[in-house]
Formats: C-alpha cells, sequence, structure tokens
C-alpha cells in the first residue's frame, strides 16, 4: 500500500510506511547519507500532511521490517497491549498529536503500553520542539535502585569519572570532584577504557568501595559490555547495574554483540544479586540515532525511527537509566547544533511516552559543527521538559572518550535555575556531610576523606 | 575491541564507547596527598594530582569562573582548527625526503562533504586511480589528513622515518608513499588493491579532543581490497608527543607486520595472538 499528498501542485507519491516515516523526518544528515531523507522541504512537509493523515492504527497493520527477520519488530508485536492502546485506537497521527497535547499524566502513563515505538516516532515527526518538551514535561517515569530518580521537581546527575588509563586514581579523584558539585545520583558510571575483565573488576571494586565508605545512596556501574557484567557477576563483583548499547534493529544489535536472549540472561543474572535496597531496576543502556546506519543495519528506515525501536528493547528489562548519546555518534549523522538539539528532544520524548526513564548525553564531538551555547539550550530545554537526568563530567571534557558532554557545574547550573533538587535520598546525604559548605570553601568534608577512595 | 577506534572518524560500530589506546599523558603520577584524619579537610585542588581531567576547577556561583571558561574556549578552539587544517603536501613531501611521495584525494571535495559523506572519503578519485604506478607485494604507506591533517603535518615524517627502515631491514619492499587529501582509513584499500600492495598503514589524523590535537592513528589491513572492514585492521592509536612515541609505533608496526604475514590475517585473529599489555600503571 502507498501514500500519495499534493502539495503546491505537486503530488509526491511514498511507497510504504517505512518511506513515509524517513520524507517526513525532519532534515538530518544522517538520513541523507542513508538516501531516504525528503529531497525538497515541499516533499518533507507532505509527507507530513499524508502522515498526519494516516490512522493510528495503521501502524500496527504495516510493520518498517519485516518480523520474520527481526527479533525487536516480534518484540514490539508481542508486547502490544490492545487494552491500553484503546483510548487512542481510532485517531490519526495528526488527531493523536492533539491528544498527547490535551493528555494528563495519568492519562499517559496508562497509555504507554499500548504504544508501538513507530506511533512515538511518527507524532514526533509532525511536532516542534515546543510539543516535544510540552508532552514530556507531564510524563513521569519514577525509577529505584538505592534511591529515587524520576520524581518530580528533580534532576539527577550521572557522574562520569573516566580515565584514559582507568587509572583508579585519576577514577577516584574525578568521583570527589563530582560528589563535591553535586553530582552522582542517577549513578557513578564509568566508561572503562578497555573492556579487559581484569580492569573491570578493579573499577567495580573501587566504585563499590567509595560508594560504601562514603556512604552515599546511590548505584555504580562499570559501562562495559553485557557479557564482560556476566563474567564479573560470575566472578562475584559488586554490580549493581549492568550496562549495554543496544539499537532498534535484531541486526544493529547484533553488531553489538547483544540479541534479546542475552540481555534477558543478564537482567536475570542482575536481579539475582539482589543489591538494591529500594527497587529492582537493574539495568542501564543507552543508544543513539545513527547507530543502525553505521552498523548497516537500518532496513531503509530512518534513523529516529529506529532510535524509537530501540526504546521497545530497553523497556523489556525494566531499566533504571536509559539515555541517548546524542550528539556522540558524529555530524555525518546529526550535523549541527540545530540537528543534536531536535534529535535530544525526540529521543527524551519519545522515550518518556513509551514508559522510560529518560536521560540525555547532551554532548558533541569536535568534527561537529556544535559548541558549548548548542548544549547550553539542549541542556535547558531537557530540563524544562523534565529529563530524569544528564551526564556530568569534570569541565565538560571527558578525557578518555575526547567529546564534551555537561559539566557538573551544568548540573548545578540546571538545577538552580529549574528549581530542581537532586534525588532525595542523594540530597539528604549531601546535607548530612555538609557538601555546599565545603565546597564552597574549597575543601572537601572531613567525611569525603580522600584516602578512603585510595587517594593517599 | 580490534577494530579502529572512534577517534579514526570511521567508526562503524555506533555506540560501542570504549577506547583501545590511551595515552600517558599524565605528569607527577607519583604524587599523592598526604595521609588524611578522616575529621580533617583537605582542599579541593588537591585532586588535581591524580587526574588530567579538568578537576578542581572551582566555582563562581553555579559556572565556571572565567579563567577556567576562557581555557575550555581555547582547547575548543585549537580542536576546531584542528579539525578544519588542511594538508600541506609539499610541506609533508620535502619533510619525507628522500622517500618519494604521490598525491591522491578522495572523491569528497571539501571538507564539509568529507565530514558529511564518509563514504566519499572512502573512494579513491577516478583519475588518480588511473595514475598509481603497480608496486606488487610491497608494503604501503598511505598518509592520509583523517579528522586532523594538522596532527598528520606534525607526527607522520616522523613516523615514516622511523618505520621505513625496519621494515627494509626486515625485507619488506617499500613503495612511494601515497599522500591522500579528503581521505578516511578505508581510501588506503582502494589504493593497495591499485598498486598490488601486500599491506597498506594508512596514517591518519585522529579526531582532535581538547587536550590532543595532534594525533595520528595507523591503520594495518593485509591483501587491501574494497569491501575491508575494520575488524580485518590493526590500529596503533594515540601517536604524538606526550603519547605514543614514532619510534615505538614503528616498532609496534613491524611486529604487527611480521604477525600478519605469519598469520595471513591482521584484524581479530591477529589481535588474539598478540602478547597482552599492561592496562594499568605499575
Amino acid at each position: 500500500m502507498g501514500f500519495a499528498q499534493a502539495v503546491g501542485g505537486t503530488r509526491y507519491l511514498f511507497p510504504d510506511l517505512k518511506t513515509l516515516l524517513a520524507r517526513a523526518t525532519p532534515l538530518r544528515s544522517g538520513d541523507v547519507l542513508a538516501g531516504v531523507a525528503a529531497e525538497t522541504a515541499a516533499e518533507r512537509v507532505a509527507a507530513q500532511r499524508a502522515l498526519a493523515d494516516l490512522p493510528l492504527a495503521h501502524l500496527l497493520a504495516e510493520v518498517v521490517i519485516p518480523p520474520e527477520v527481526d527479533e525487536v519488530t516480534r518484540l514490539i508485536l508481542d508486547r502490544h497491549d490492545a487494552a491500553a492502546f484503546a483510548p487512542v485506537r481510532s485517531l490519526t497521527v495528526g488527531g493523536f498529536r492533539d491528544w498527547l497535547l490535551s493528555a494528563d499524566t495519568a492519562a499517559l502513563a496508562a497509555l504507554a503500553p499500548g504504544l508501538m515505538p513507530e506511533m512515538a516516532a511518527a507524532v514526533c515527526k509532525i511536532m516542534r520542539l515546543q510539543d516535544l518538551v510540552a508532552v514530556a514535561a507531564k510524563c513521569r517515569v519514577v525509577t529505584r535502585f538505592r534511591n529515587t530518580l524520576g520524581l518530580p521537581g528533580r534532576l539527577a546527575i550521572r557522574l562520569q569519572p573516566n580515565d584514559p588509563l582507568d587509572d583508579p586514581r585519576g577514577v577516584a579523584a574525578a568521583v570527589l570532584d563530582g560528589l563535591l558539585l553535586g553530582a552522582g545520583d542517577a549513578v557513578i558510571g564509568v566508561n572503562p577504557a578497555s573492556d579487559n575483565i581484569e580492569t573491570t573488576l578493579r573499577l567495580l571494586e573501587l566504585l563499590d568501595a567509595v560508594r560504601d565508605r562514603y556512604a552515599i545512596p546511590t548505584q555504580s556501574c562499570v559501562l562495559t559490555h553485557v557479557t564482560t557484567s556476566l563474567l564479573a557477576m560470575e566472578r562475584g563483583a559488586p554490580v549493581d547495574l549492568v550496562f549495554q548499547s543496544i539499537g532498534g534493529t535484531e541486526a544493529v544489535n547484533r553488531s553489538f554483540g547483544v540479541s534479546l536472549a542475552l540481555l534477558r540472561e543478564a537482567h536475570e543474572a542482575a536481579l539475582a544479586l539482589r543489591r538494591g535496597t529500594l527497587g529492582s531496576n537493574v539495568m542501564y543502556f543507552e543508544t543513539g540515532q545513527g547507530s543502525a546506519l553505521s552498523a548497516e543495519a537500518h532496513h531503509g528506515c530512518d534513523q529516529q525511527t529506529l532510535e524509537a525501536r530501540s526504546y521497545a528493547v530497553a523497556r523489556e528489562y525494566a531499566p533504571l537509566l536509559v539515555n541517548s548519546v546524542v550528539g556522540f555518534i558524529g555530524p555525518e549523522y546529526l550535523f549541527d547544533g540545530k540537528q543534536i538539539t531536535r534529535a535530544g528532544l525526540e529521543d527524551h520524548f519519545c522515550g518518556k511516552l513509551l514508559g522510560l526513564p529518560m536521560g540525555v548525553d547532551v554532548c558533541y564531538t569536535n568534527h561537529a559543527e556544535a559548541d558549548q551555547d548548542d548544549m547550553d539550550a539542549l541542556l535547558t530545554l531537557l530540563g524544562v521538559a523534565g529529563v530524569n537526568y544528564v551526564m556530568g563530567v569534570p569541565g565538560a571534557d571527558d578525557v578518555m572518550l575526547a567529546y564534551q558532554s555537561t559539566s557538573f557545574h551544568d548540573g548545578l547550573y540546571a538545577r538552580a535555575v529549574l528549581g530542581k533538587r537532586p534525588a532525595p535520598e542523594f540530597e539528604a546525604w549531601m546535607q548530612g556531610i555538609g557538601i555546599e559548605a565545603a565546597s564552597g570553601a574549597g575543601l572537601l568534608p572531613g567525611r569525603l576523606a580522600p584516602a578512603l577512595a585510595g587517594l593517599e | 575491541m580490534t577494530v579502529p577506534d572512534d577517534r579514526s572518524g570511521d567508526r562503524r560500530g555506533g555506540l560501542n564507547r570504549s577506547r583501545q589506546n590511551a595515552p600517558d599523558d599524565r605528569g607527577g603520577g607519583g604524587g599523592g596527598l598526604n595521609r588524611p584524619r578522616q575529621d580533617m579537610p583537605v582542599a579541593w585542588s588537591d585532586l588535581r594530582r591524580f587526574t588530567a581531567a579538568r578537576v578542581a576547577l572551582g566555582r563562581a556561583g553555579n559556572g565556571l569562573p572565567t579563567a577556567a571558561h576562557l581555557d575550555f574556549q581555547e582547547a575548543h578552539a585549537k580542536a576546531r582548527d584542528a579539525v578544519h587544517s588542511a594538508l600541506d603536501v609539499d610541506a609533508l613531501t620535502a619533510a619525507v625526503a628522500p622517500l618519494s611521495v604521490l598525491r591522491v584525494a578522495s572523491q569528497a571535495a571539501d571538507r564539509r562533504a568529507f565530514l558529511l559523506r564518509p563514504d566519499l572519503g572512502r573512494r579513491l578519485r577516478e583519475a588518480d586511480r588511473a595514475a598509481l604506478p603497480v608496486a606488487p607485494g610491497s608494503f604501503l604507506f598511505v598518509v592520509a589528513d583523517g579528522l586532523c591533517a594538522s596532527g598528520v603535518q606534525q607526527q607522520a615524517p616522523a613516523l615514516l622515518a622511523a618505520a621505513v627502515p625496519l621494515l627494509q631491514r626486515a625485507g619488506l619492499e617499500v613503495a612511494p608513499v601515497v599522500v591522500a587529501a579528503q581521505g578516511r582509513v578505508a581510501l588506503g584499500d582502494e589504493i593497495g588493491a591499485a598498486m598490488g600492495a601486500a599491506m597498506v598503514a594508512v596514517l591518519i589524523g585522529e579526531r582532535p579532543g581538547l587536550t590532543a590535537t595532534d594525533s595520528l592513528g595507523v591503520y594495518l589491513t593485509l591483501a587491501p581490497r574494497p569491501g575491508r572492514t575494520d575488524a580485518e585492521r590493526n590500529c596503533i592509536s594515540n601517536i604524538r608527543a606526550g603519547g605514543m612515541s614514532a619510534a615505538a609505533a614503528a616498532e609496534k608496526l613491524l611486529w604487527l607486520a611480521g604477525a600478519a604475514l605469519r598469520l595471513g590475517a591482521t584484524g581479530v585473529a591477529l589481535k588474539d595472538a598478540q602478547p597482552a599489555t599492561p592496562l594499568l600503571p605499575r
């Protein structure tokens, strides 16, 4: 089945749903690179009009990747909750946008299991930034491990103390710096420079010792491949959260070395450790537009639709944290600050609508047309949109991954201008040890003795 | 992982955010804090001894103090200029003399096209392919600007000067050096195939970070031909002042070339046979 739409005296034809979705997507370099983008602005708006008139239920009938070749499609179809979908079943995509703008928090929460990722992606393509912010701000997704994340009026920060040599002292120094600046409630999470198991074990032990000795109500994570985390758990290492990069097709997940079955195995292993004190959300996922194209695993789909499909993978495992690494993948996918900004808000919106505890790595690489001003704008917009967490990197400069993310200072800024506070358990801990007064005086509080983190 | 890391700009794995080769650029690593009494506050600035990361920057309200803010802006400006720097082929030719140099270009016409269309940076201009000489069975160096021409300009001559005599002494025939403008790693496959080279080492500028804006990477591929994947290459990364030295990189390249010829492969298979290196400083 195809779709047709006239704009300005020209009749545009779109042979199938995935083509319609791709042509309707606001311009970004990755879709041009994939050869799926609209060729003119008029073609794009024709596709958006045709998409707006499409019954939402059509997305259940015509899938973008056949279930025979893709386990993510099968997962999406298997998990669709028809009863939850009922309130919007009779709407078009355009009517669904109007519904979302009027819906309240409870209605949005009830709808999440009834939505396919492609429905979130479709409506997203006919929404402005303002719409993406307004609807996401009404979504609430609360998760728990050793603290409570996603509550209204709260903004958490992942403390990202990466070190180019995986040197425990470099990691520990960055952890202390972040704690002093209010970061670490989302997770203290290191990207190791190496996937080596011994390094992973050492970093896990370091982070767990720091958390335990300072009695911080938070969780730690070494963001290594899921198979390395499984090995670490077999060896009795203190694994709070299991991390994995995921994508929206079976083929891109294969390129990451994972499958749904492997993720299920890791989820069950982490649950069995029973390390969470307040809740059992034990998974941490990262995603990002462009990953499927970069692995030649995109099946002719646009990158934003595939990104939304990765959230169907994520929600299968009740994660504590999910974030897009929006500006990390490179300018061939998101060229400049404008494209990164829109993609960051799209990813946050789609994830929240599908019921995920979304954070965003507000970031850019040095070969993208972006700078700190772009990051300030996106961070502020996401804060208004109610993002669950953002990253905290010393001075915004990740010396291991060689890209720029948000700094600990940026987290303080966002909380201050938006009237947000850290996760409640973490906030009480900060107050208890006098972090604010000490950092104001240029000191580490007595109870954050560096020796306890191995710095001596 | 054995494939080139993300800083080549040719990253295919998308999200796999790890880095195989790491810089060793911190000074004073042996320093340490005096053992504190646990109730005695320690100066925040003491954390700087342990890391090259931007820790203990202080606060101006919730923001960065002016000096720290401008330090960052300067580092980013240098990185941006490095990305957009152009290769001075005449100067490079003079610097690598007496090695002879052949000039080619990819199908990416300019920097913008190079950044937006990685596929064009992997393909040789038609006229250039026809003009390449054959050098059957040779060891071929391709020097490409990649994401940082200034890094190539600074590091490639020293690496070639160190590596070429080592390879020749080991009995390998070294082909004329090919210098490629707007080139990505896989461009070496097409050049190597056209010349009939046994093996190609692509010397390429790595994506600049805020601390290292002049870093060179080397990607070694046995039996180059279009369609080779990154899993079929071995990478030596972070060659720069303060990182891996040209001499150390040349020794490593010689080791990899010998192992590749013995195994009949580069990439994953070769990586598995490599002796493990210590991951943490002693």
